[in-house]
């Protein structure tokens, strides 16, 4: 079990972050390019989720999986979107991802009065907790360094 | 358990094949007063719920009826804008039935197309080497499973989360495609698919599959 890599965007579509862990393939295009159509694809995603639901839904879209990866999605009702790639073994991750939102994000970022809420993060204090705490997440093998 | 609908998009993102197998249906009735609790909004010639959920309805639920006339788009029966006769306090006490929009061809057409580029996105951003596009989409309400052919064709199955066996029916929905619309003479391909024989045994698939229940065959 693995985690390939990690996005935060805010409502606008802005990624606020992005790290990678162990990610073996690049999209061939440059970062800003893949943010977009990243955030374009979720946005797409979502709305062709809620027409497609036979029936109301409450949380919406929670993850998908092609043949090699598992993309987890969470978004919290302010529209902050917290998109984390793993391996297929990795189950349901929900709670690992709001963690993130509200250990993390809400502690080193909003509640740091230096930190513009619109802008990529620039805290080194967020990109460090952060590297540890998913750098200690189970599903997160040592071998992938 | 239940598998909802089945989607066959050819290798251009047209949609060849739709079936609606099981439809849920919420519906919900009320007689209100003036003014409406509810905020109303156009959108799409449908008139939705833009605020406000109570007794059963819910925000995205469009307007149905009227009084137990069922409204043509955003129009009654008889030719009234549905938001002008709603304006009107004369037009009170009134009752309303509201319930998830059904989605027309065209939009049918259009998710279909939507789902093959982000079938194709899904696997541009891969971190990973090799990487198919989406094969199984999760909400909390349905499944999406997809299988390509080496063709380029997709099947696409939307069921309940908890079914199971998806993978073999969605082998099952290739073969048939395979004996009954390739092996029909007045078939072209990537047109859609309107064949007697291909409509029976999809049907019938379905069912064996759903009788599969939540734990899958053979238990």
């Amino acid at each position: 079990m693995t985690v390939h890599n990690l996005y935060i965007f805010d409502r606008n579509g802005i990624c606020l972050h992005y790290s990678e862990w162990n990610r073996k393939k690049q999209a061939g295009i440059s970062k800003e390019e893949e943010f977009k159509l990243m955030y374009g694809m979720l946005f797409s995603i979502r709305s062709f989720v809620s027409k497609m639901s036979p029936v109301d839904m409450k949380d919406g879209f929670l993850s998908f999986q092609t043949s090699k990866y598992k993309l987890h999605y969470y978004e919290t009702p302010t529209g902050l979107k917290v998109v984390m790639n793993t391996d297929l073994g990795v189950g349901n991750i929900r709670d690992v991802l709001h963690q993130i939102y509200s250990y993390l994000y809400v502690d080193y970022v909003v509640k740091n009065p230096l930190c513009n809420l619109n802008e990529t993060i620039q805290s080194e204090l967020f990109r460090n907790k952060l590297d540890t705490f998913v750098r200690g997440l189970p599903f997160f093998s040592a071998r992938a360094g | 358990m239940a598998i909802f609908s089945v989607y066959v998009v050819n290798k251009a993102g047209g949609l060849i094949y739709q079936l609606d197998h099981y439809a849920p249906r919420a519906e919900a009735e009320k007689t209100f007063g003036f003014p409406l609790e509810l905020v109303l909004r156009p959108h799409d010639e449908r008139v939705l719920v833009a605020f406000g959920q109570r007794d059963g309805i819910r925000v995205g639920h469009a307007v149905l009826a009227i009084n137990g006339i069922d409204v043509n788009g955003r129009y009654t029966s008889d030719g009234k804008d549905v938001l002008e006769y709603l304006n009107n306090p004369a037009n009170y006490p009134v009752a309303i039935r509201f319930g998830r929009p059904r989605l027309s061809s065209n939009e049918k057409l259009m998710l279909a197309s939507m789902f093959h580029s982000l079938f194709a996105i899904g696997s541009q951003l891969s971190p990973e080497q090799g990487s198919s596009g989406i094969e199984m989409l999760e909400t909390d309400t349905f499944k999406l499973h997809c299988f390509q052919t080496l063709t380029g064709i997709k099947f696409v199955v939307l069921a309940d989360p908890r079914q199971s066996g998806i993978d073999s029916l969605l082998r099952k929905i290739y073969e048939i495609y395979s004996d009954f619309a390739l092996k029909n003479p007045f078939y072209s391909l990537e047109m859609p698919i309107r064949c007697e024989l291909f409509d029976q045994n999809l049907k019938l698939a379905l069912e064996v599959a759903e009788k599969a229940g939540p734990f899958g065959p053979g238990l």
